[in-house]
């Protein structure tokens, strides 16, 4: 038996070294994660590695903060991983990797994921990589509560006054404590500004943050921290720019409708899974739009590494139909890849709360507003995102009023931007 | 029969002690030649040079040389990592940072987070090195009694310093939310749940409580080891005076700990200036800007923001290197008049 036992780790231990010794390349891939598309990945990397036994690569999972703070430094310094999955898509886009020699169908790439190439390559024609997911923000109810409180949801073409009052009297009627949370993030806030009519760029396409949408959707934002559809604990408990979620109250009951977006349904999903209906709604209406804001995360080549080839090859490997169509349905991830999006995924789910989640962010796309699009494809879009979080949030603690609060967004923008361009 | 006994331990300890020594004098053996060799060269007065130079070396490179290099930063400008790339800008940033309409009012300032952090960061020492030597200085006295389990207390008091700042703010974070142990154990005893870290005043209660909590134990060893090495006799000559309590602290034990005492309130200012992880976890800097250090805002505007302003975070930091230097500079002055005296 034991020597069973030592015959079969001497294998083992063979087998890897052999492997290792095999594999003349080694490449790195930054990756986080927001529920199980890690686990999915290094599947489909396995099977990569199977495939090109002289490449092996290697699956860092950090903390998303490093992917937003660390991973900038690193690229700034001419380090960093061979690839990366990255949201920051356009602001990053220097240190990208052009793909487009390495890739054996370039058509195939510009027609499945042309739009968003935009985004990763404001600046030019490059092909840095492809979408691992594309995501719309929009709020999710409670539906039990509603049920419960007998308080009908608010139908198609609802606005974020209609929402708050109904979910103030669900609230009331069971005593929880936060009716309404949303993302602390200047991301979640514009799609609802930009569907109050806020423009977020003037006529000549320069960013213009502050202009009476802003201002209506912000208003009503202070207004409901104050009257208590919006807990301060949320957006109060922090300073800066920094994110912070309501997921977790969400789904522990404590929230009766929260403010996010379609990256939450896997994670839902296997949370909450029938502890109550989630129930993802559409965005709700301003005068100007129904309109959530586009969004997503990237997987991208890095322009430093020292294996291009190699990186074109894995991302031209992973960007198939196949290996995506796998990827997406068993994430629950929306696809970022036109053909599976008009064809659909097969998404690897029973239930239902999940299904109607997808099919509604799904079906949220058309809505979305030209301005939102614009948006996201700006490159310094977090420069305004982050102005608008931080000095928003001021106001609301009662440091700032609205009015000073808006000065100093312009103000902060202005200064980031002359800084960048120096 | 004993003393025979006694003499053979004696002999094996000295020989134990002996085969224990020999590497010893064997290092030093091999050492002495090639020291001999350089004291004749650079002579007797230059050898301390010697044996300084690798603490020299390192403090040079990794504190000297960064000390130039941030200076350096902070007299350029733009969102370039290296230094030959940055467009030089002058005293602009230190311009830009010390442009106030009314220094007193941080919204007045063009920089007002910079302005926020050093209030927050004063307001924060002023409570929090009070407050720190105060109760480090009374759980010293009474750790000093002969009391029951003295060497448990003793422990229990040092334990938190062995933590990481992050596990003790996380620690306290889960104790102090809205679903927290302590929300939870006022519910039971009648009262509402309070949102701690939703009012400035709180957070900053609670910033100010969970630094005293982690780090009063190594202030208390510091003023236990001072009381320590008071003389017993003095107290002795006072207690056979009648000489009360209250005038044999104030008049044998405050005068002669006094150097731990200001050891004690330098350090505890220094560390108070630096505060960063600990709040940074707990408040996160919220809510608003009310416990948003000016460490935090050197982090942030260095790291975090989008357009990473290196240069602006530098001259942040060039006067927060000031402040400590001068505070230092106070504490060399007053260790040597009270040594001159």
């Amino acid at each position: 038996m034991k020597l069973n036992a030592l015959l079969g780790t001497s294998a083992v231990a063979l087998t890897l070294a052999a492997t290792a010794a095999f594999a003349e390349t080694e490449l790195r891939m930054m990756w986080y994660n927001d529920g199980i598309e890690g686990e999915v990945m290094q599947s489909l990397l396995d099977r990569f590695e199977e495939a090109n036994p002289d490449i092996s690569v290697t699956l860092d999972v950090v903390p998303y903060k490093s992917i937003i703070e660390g991973l900038p430094i690193q690229l700034a310094a001419g380090e960093g991983p061979d690839l990366a999955r990255v949201t920051d898509l356009g602001g990053l886009s220097q240190y990208y990797l052009d793909l487009t020699p390495y890739l054996s169908d370039v058509g195939y790439w510009q027609s499945n994921f042309g739009p968003f190439l935009d985004w990763l390559a404001p600046d030019s024609d490059a092909i840095p990589g492809f979408m691992t997911q594309l995501t719309v923000t929009g709020p999710y109810v409670n539906k039990t509560l509603f049920e419960q409180a007998g308080v009908d949801l608010p139908g198609e073409g609802a606005t974020w006054d209609d929402y708050a009052t109904a979910v103030n009297k669900v609230a009331d009627a069971l005593d929880i404590p936060i009716p309404m949370a949303w993302d602390r993030s200047g991301h979640r806030v514009s799609g609802p500004a930009i569907s109050m009519g806020a423009k977020m760029f003037d006529a000549d396409g320069n960013p213009a943050l502050v202009d009476d949408g802003l201002k209506a959707m912000a208003q009503r934002l202070y207004d409901w921290h104050q009257d208590g559809t919006m807990s301060k604990e949320l957006w109060g408990s922090v300073s800066g720019s920094s994110y912070l979620g309501a997921n977790e109250d969400f789904a522990n009951a404590q929230v009766v409708m929260y403010m996010s977006g379609s990256w939450q349904i896997p994670q839902f999903a296997e949370q909450i899974g029938d502890g109550f209906d989630w129930w993802a709604v559409p965005a709700p209406c301003g005068p100007a739009y129904c309109s959530g804001m586009p969004g997503g995360a990237a997987l991208v080549g890095i322009g430093a590494t020292e294996h291009p080839a190699e990186v074109g090859k894995l991302m031209d490997w992973l960007s198939q139909e196949e290996q995506l169509a796998e990827f997406y349905g068993k994430t629950l991830f929306i696809p970022g890849h036109l053909g599976l999006a008009s064809g659909g995924v097969e998404f690897d789910t029973e239930d239902p709360r999940a299904k109607h989640a997808l099919s509604t962010f799904a079906g949220a796309v058309p809505n979305i507003s030209p301005v939102a699009f614009d948006l996201q494809g700006y490159k310094s879009n977090r420069v305004m995102f982050n102005a608008l979080i931080s000095r928003l949030n001021e106001a609301i603690v009662g440091e700032l009023t609205l009015d000073q609060a808006y000065e100093r967004m312009e103000d902060d923008v202005a200064k980031q931007l002359a800084e960048q361009s120096r | 029969m004993q003393d025979a006994s006694a003499g053979e331990d004696h002999g094996l300890k000295a020989r134990l002690t002996e085969a224990a020594a020999w590497p010893v004098r064997l290092v030093f053996k091999i050492l002495e030649w090639p020291f001999a060799a350089v004291q004749r060269v650079v002579g007797v007065p230059r050898m301390p040079w010697l044996f300084l130079a690798p603490n020299l070396l390192f403090f040079g490179i990794f504190v000297v040389i960064p000390l130039f290099i941030n200076f350096a930063y902070s007299l350029t400008g733009g969102t370039q990592l290296f230094l030959q790339d940055r467009p030089f800008t002058g005293t602009e940033q230190y311009g830009f940072l010390l442009d106030c309409e009314r220094i007193t009012d941080p919204v007045t300032c063009r920089e007002d987070r910079f302005w926020k952090g050093i209030y927050n960061t004063a307001t924060f020492i002023f409570f929090q090195v009070t407050f720190m030597v105060l109760f480090s200085l009374i759980t010293a006295l009474i750790l000093n009694r002969e009391i029951r389990a003295r060497g448990f207390f003793r422990a229990v008091f040092f334990f938190p310093v062995l933590l990481s700042p992050v596990v003790v703010a996380l620690i306290w974070k889960w104790i102090l939310l809205r679903d927290g142990i302590l929300n939870a154990f006022l519910v039971s005893i009648g009262f509402d749940k309070i949102l701690f870290f939703v009012s400035p005043e709180w957070s900053m209660f609670w910033a100010v409580f969970v630094s005293i909590w982690a780090n009063m134990g190594f202030y208390t060893l510091i003023l236990l080891a001072g009381l320590q090495a008071i003389p017993p006799d003095l107290y002795e000559a006072a207690e056979m005076d009648g000489t009360k309590a209250e005038r044999v602290f104030w008049r044998i034990t405050l005068p002669l700990l006094w150097p731990n005492l200001l050891v004690v309130v330098v350090l505890a200012l220094i560390k108070g200036v630096q505060v960063f992880d600990e709040v940074f976890v707990l408040t996160g800097g919220g809510p608003g800007t009310a416990t948003q250090f000016i460490v935090q805002y050197i982090y942030t505007t260095g790291f975090v923001d989008q357009v990473q302003n290196f240069g602006l975070a530098a001259a942040a930091s060039v006067v927060l290197g000031v402040v400590l230097f001068f505070l230092t500079m106070a504490q060399l002055a007053a260790t040597r008049r009270r040594d001159d005296a």
